[in-house]
């Protein structure tokens, strides 16, 4: 087979691309739900329903979306820069770990300031921390060639230890019955509660206005200009007269920042403290959502949601009918390698047989 | 703390634990060296490593030989091998993104395979794994390893004289740096690099399994834990050789030996476990900003190759 690009998009498979993919997703996991020996309509049933069906389960996903939203979009502008930013789960943890030394007490730096400057002084550091942490492998990238998928990969196993250490020294909290748990967040810093009785807080709020911000960005500022121009073609780019380098720092911040604040952001709305399994892999599910986004900030949002429900959905699934809850993992992989495969088709046609090769 | 370790490095103990833990490097940098030689990157590595470990335990925990299980993961490997070549060659996808749906998909079925055969077990099943060569092999430390460590030990010189010496190799090579020369020599650009990267995931599959089936004798959730993206900087560090592959591989073992045994030495406890844990994954980083200056990148490494498009 071979692909010859079509003369114009078309317009027919920016709808028919999506579908198709969406289409050979449920074909995979529902042989895997057959094989495990599950009902497949009704597997997929408790699933909606344990994602979207009811004002509960709307309120763990959209918990769940939080995160999810805030390392979609720093996967997204990374990305989208060509900046391969593998390591937002290292910078969630280290954000979140930075958020409980600057706001936690005993152990964390035991500040008497009003919570009004504590807060913001919290989610700085936590925004900082991803940001430098993240910082260094774009430096070693545009300076030295270092390739920074790996780099990045490897320090989130570092940062994990890192974080592993804190927990059983420095910031132990010393009530948690030899659990590695970090020393808990004033109260003071914690988030509201959105919606009464439920999970729902208002990082949830950071988390849609970073997506809308970044939109903005990439729609009407120059920084957003200079990174799709990047994305677009680096030599074009610096042959404009572009500061390839420096536009790779911007977004190194930005990126590391929103993955440190999905780091703080749990801490302060959920957990109150950090663990070293208070991630199920948010860093990468974030990945898989910006390319299903497209790359597009707001397509961001849905995303995350979509993939928030599936993985709520699937636990209640599970429970239910003894489905694995990796059907949830597989699904979200599945998908994006669909979605990968399927938006060809919008810019190419496929010609069979034997002629190209 | 002298003396601890000369005592250390003259036993033959650590040497065998060195060799053992860079078994699954060397077969797994040579899969990736062979990958990236033929000008794709292949970051499926670390997922690939996952379900190899799986399938050939799998295989030999319902009856399967150990060699099926090692038959069986290779295979697996390939296949998933084959979808990552569709994707980036066929395809002409990002390999960067392809590489890690790859890992993700095969990590997540693995997970999801594992869990539907064995829904209610506390502790993991076990197999009999590899016995070691003392039987037959008269050579001191190499004899305490499994056959797999000879295989992955013989492949290094067999990969090598491959590659510089065959027509196939010099194919094979070329359509890395440099694939339209390749299509005017009348070979298929396509069926080379998609050869190439089934055959070095075919290898990530027995480094996979070499942890299953040799180093452990059951398949546990993050056994891989970053070998794989480990092997993907020992390449580099490596400059595309598999002899500076198996350097690198054995070097990088040394260390991660070494750490692990200062852990449990007098000098424990001065400083916290984790930082020894931490030293592997640094020097891979310090290996690849070292190299970096002198890395010889394979010319077309992550440039898709269409017919007639430049």
């Amino acid at each position: 087979m071979r692909l010859e690009k079509r003369a114009s998009p078309a317009t027919a498979w920016r709808l028919g691309a999506p579908l198709l993919a969406l289409a050979l997703t449920l074909l995979v996991s529902s042989g895997l739900v057959a094989w495990a020996g599950a009902p497949v309509g009704q597997a997929y049933a408790l699933l909606l329903e344990g994602g979207f069906g009811s004002r509960f389960a709307w309120s763990e996903t959209l918990t769940r979306a939080t995160p999810l939203i805030l390392t979609g979009l720093a996967a997204a502008v990374a990305f989208k820069a060509r900046l391969y930013n593998i390591g937002a789960e290292g910078q969630l943890y280290l954000g979140a770990l930075a958020a409980v030394a600057v706001g936690g007490l005993h152990g964390g730096t035991g500040f008497e300031l009003s919570p009004w400057l504590l807060f913001p002084l919290m989610m700085a550091a936590a925004a900082l921390a991803g940001a430098l942490l993240l910082l260094a492998p774009a430096l070693m990238k545009s300076r030295l060639g270092v390739d920074e998928v790996v780099t990045t990969l490897l320090l989130n196993f570092i940062v994990l230890l890192f974080v592993a250490w804190m927990l059983d020294g420095p910031m132990k909290d010393p009530l948690a019955m030899g659990w590695p748990q970090s020393v808990g967040l004033q109260d003071a810093l914690q988030l509201d509660k959105l919606i009464e009785r439920s999970r729902v807080h208002t990082g949830l709020l950071w988390a849609l206005g970073a997506g809308l911000l970044l939109w903005l960005m990439f729609r009407h500022s120059s920084t957003g200009f200079e990174i799709r121009a990047v994305g677009a073609g680096p030599q074009a780019a610096a042959f404009a007269g572009m500061p390839i380098a420096w536009v790779t720092v911007k977004v190194a911040l930005i990126s590391g920042a929103l993955a440190g604040l999905a780091g703080a952001i749990e801490v302060a709305g959920r957990t109150g403290y950090v663990t070293l399994d208070m991630s199920p892999g948010y860093g990468y599910s974030g990945i898989v959502i910006a390319m299903l986004a497209g790359l597009h900030p707001l397509g961001v949002l849905a995303a995350a949601v979509f993939v928030a429900g599936l993985l709520v959905g699937a636990d209640s699934m599970s429970r239910a009918v003894g489905v694995p809850t990796y059907i949830a993992d597989v699904i979200v992989a599945t998908a994006l390698i669909a979605t990968l495969a399927c938006s060809l088709l919008v810019n190419y046609k496929i010609r069979w047989g034997r002629d190209g090769r | 703390m002298g003396a601890e370790l000369l005592d250390l490095l003259s036993g033959s103990a650590f040497w065998i634990a060195v060799l053992r833990i860079a078994t699954p490097l060397i077969l797994g940098t040579l899969g990736v060296l062979l990958c990236e030689r033929a000008g794709v990157l292949n970051l499926g590595i670390e997922g690939i490593m996952v379900v190899g470990a799986f399938a050939g335990w799998l295989t030999v925990y319902q009856g399967g030989g150990l060699w099926t299980g090692v038959a069986v993961a290779a295979g697996v490997g390939a296949l998933l091998g084959l979808l990552h070549g569709w994707l980036t060659v066929s395809l002409s996808l990002s390999q960067h993104v392809s590489g890690l749906g790859i890992t993700l998909l095969a990590t997540s079925l693995a997970s999801y395979a594992y869990r539907v055969s064995f829904p209610k077990v506390e502790s993991p099943p076990t197999i009999t794994p590899f016995a070691s060569m003392e039987s037959w092999l008269p050579m001191p430390v190499l004899n305490a390893q499994t056959p797999l460590t000879l295989l992955a030990l013989l492949l290094v010189p067999a990969l090598a004289w491959g590659l510089n010496r065959t027509p196939l190799g010099l194919a094979v090579r070329m359509v890395g740096e440099s694939p339209a020369a390749v299509e005017g020599q009348g070979f298929s650009v396509a069926r080379l690099r998609i050869g190439a990267i089934m055959a070095g995931s075919a290898l990530m599959g027995v480094a996979g399994a070499f942890l299953t089936l040799a180093a452990f004798n059951a398949f546990y959730f993050n056994m891989v834990n970053g070998r794989g993206w480990v092997c993907v900087a020992l390449v580099v560090f490596a400059s595309w050789r598999p002899g500076k592959a198996l350097l690198g591989a054995l070097l990088f073992a040394f260390f991660d030996a070494l750490q692990l045994r200062l852990q449990q030495s007098s000098g424990a406890g001065v400083l916290p476990y984790q930082l020894y844990l931490m030293l592997p994954y640094l020097l891979s980083i310090a290996a690849l900003v070292l190299m970096a200056r002198k890395a010889a990148y394979p010319q077309a490494l992550m440039k898709p190759y269409r017919k007639g498009e430049r």
